[in-house]
């Protein structure tokens, strides 16, 4: 186990300590950000969804409700931690950590601008594919764990649930490798410089989008939580922290897959035109714009559909994404060849 | 090669951190008082009853089982998609054999039912 690590001791020593600690600011200088947008977004989604139901969401706790976020993640870390008394205890405490943790990780391949990313790797997309889909085993270790029935059902759909999605997600993300020819996503970006491809492949755009609301976890897809059903899904047990681990994990996926699908199929930072008025704001603002709106359409999302029954969530994955998905990427394989676009 | 990868490693140590903090702070500063009440699992307003180590349908295994086939293809369907540009004609259409193989495979498993959840 300890000789794959061996090459990177290698690295740190006296002389590249200094880069050393540049490096470790720059993994502070993504991650305590995002932190901060998780926080946030929360507010986000509670005033959005407010002004689209007429109300106005949280306005008591600092200006416009700004410190609702804090005063929340104080209240949590301040509660007692109940571990539930025929939980299997270190499993329990572990499954918040193992959906928190791949859900940061997966920074590291993004690209916020030119040159603006912590590793710039040749297999980028994956990365990513192989991060997100970490996730997963959080989901099932909590609701295993917590030797529950609710979490232990809401465990074993959301595992199917993600992993029908994974499919369609991955053969979209094929379609996108084979126009752009790389799998490093700064590559993917400057492919996109003539058009960007969610105009080509509009169909596998909007798959897409649907696809990362299903693997999110999230409105109309938000089966796993189904408060009529299921409580809280397979987080029912948790409490204080824990609970606030998931929910920093779940909100962190959710910009994570924004970002992802901005990367793929948005520009990520390029400028909607390369002409005068767009390219003199700098790529980085474009690309967090271009988050926020898929961030947005989450929301909107929430706010305006119904939630999927379980039969039609798996028809939807299996007989309706799949197919269309391989029968998208065959196309652009094919029209490729025909087009001499190789 | 590895090098790029380095970042990931802290990443991964920072991330780690980070949770592990979250999960001791309430450990620290929160005041406990557990009780068997407290600690039975959740129910809605009556005792609880029933296990949670029972049997579940048989179809989300299929799910499972399901996925495991197609997330191969995908991780098959990578290479040759970066390989692309190179392997021509032949490598295309070598590729679409293998796609309508599994094809038939799917058209299979979609008439026998396996697909249906009602």
């Amino acid at each position: 186990m300890m000789e794959i690590f061996e090459p990177y001791f290698a690295l740190v020593n006296q002389e590249n300590l200094w880069e050393l600690l540049i490096m470790v600011l720059q993994v502070v200088g993504v991650i305590s950000p995002l932190l901060v947008c998780v926080a946030y977004l929360t507010w986000a989604e509670r005033k959005v969804i407010a002004s689209m139901q007429l109300r106005k969401g949280p306005t008591h706790v600092g200006w416009a409700g700004l410190g609702q976020p804090i005063a929340d993640a104080v209240k949590l870390l301040f509660k007692e931690n109940a571990i539930p008394a025929n939980a299997s205890k270190v499993v329990y405490m572990i499954a918040p950590m193992m959906v928190m943790i791949p859900a940061v990780i997966a920074w590291a391949v993004i690209p916020f601008d030119e040159g603006l990313v912590v590793a710039d790797v040749n297999l980028g997309v994956m990365y990513l594919l192989a991060t997100s889909a970490l996730g997963v085993y959080g989901v099932l270790m909590a609701g295993w764990s917590s030797n529950s029935k609710y979490p232990f059902l809401g465990a074993v759909r959301t595992g199917a649930q993600m992993v029908s999605y994974e499919v369609s997600m991955g053969l979209t993300v094929l379609s996108v490798i084979l126009m752009a020819g790389s799998m490093n996503l700064t590559e993917i970006v400057k492919a996109q410089e003539t058009v960007w491809f969610m105009i080509p492949a509009f169909p596998m755009f909007i798959v897409f989008i649907i696809s990362i609301l299903a693997e999110t976890n999230r409105a109309p897809f938000d089966l796993p939580e189904a408060e009529a059903e299921l409580v809280a899904g397979y987080f029912t047990e948790y409490s204080s922290s824990s609970f606030a681990l998931f929910f920093l994990g779940e909100y962190a996926n959710m910009i994570l897959m924004s970002a992802i699908t901005v990367v793929l199929f948005m520009g990520g930072w390029l400028p909607p035109m390369d002409i005068a008025p767009f390219n003199w704001i700098p790529g980085f603002i474009w690309f967090f714009i271009k988050v926020a709106f898929i961030l947005f359409i989450f929301l909107w999302s929430r706010a305006t559909f119904p939630r999927f029954r379980y039969d039609q969530l798996m028809r939807l994955g299996w007989k309706v994404f799949l197919p269309f998905t391989l029968f998208w990427l065959v196309l652009t394989a094919g029209a490729m060849h025909v087009f001499d676009l190789v | 090669m590895l090098e790029e990868y380095f970042p990931v490693l802290i990443f991964l140590i920072i991330g780690t951190g980070i949770s592990l903090l979250f999960t001791a702070i309430p450990f620290i500063v929160a005041e406990r008082k557990p009780d068997s009440e407290k600690l039975s699992p959740y129910e809605c307003g009556f005792e609880a009853f029933d296990t949670a180590r029972k049997r579940f349908d048989v179809r989300f295994y299929l799910v499972a089982i399901l996925f495991i086939i197609f997330d191969l293809e995908v991780a098959f369907l990578f290479p040759w998609a970066m390989a692309f540009g190179d392997i021509g004609l032949f490598g295309f259409w070598s590729m679409m054999v293998f796609l309508l193989v599994l094809t038939v495979g799917f058209i299979y498993e979609w008439k026998k039912g396996a697909l249906e959840w009602e």
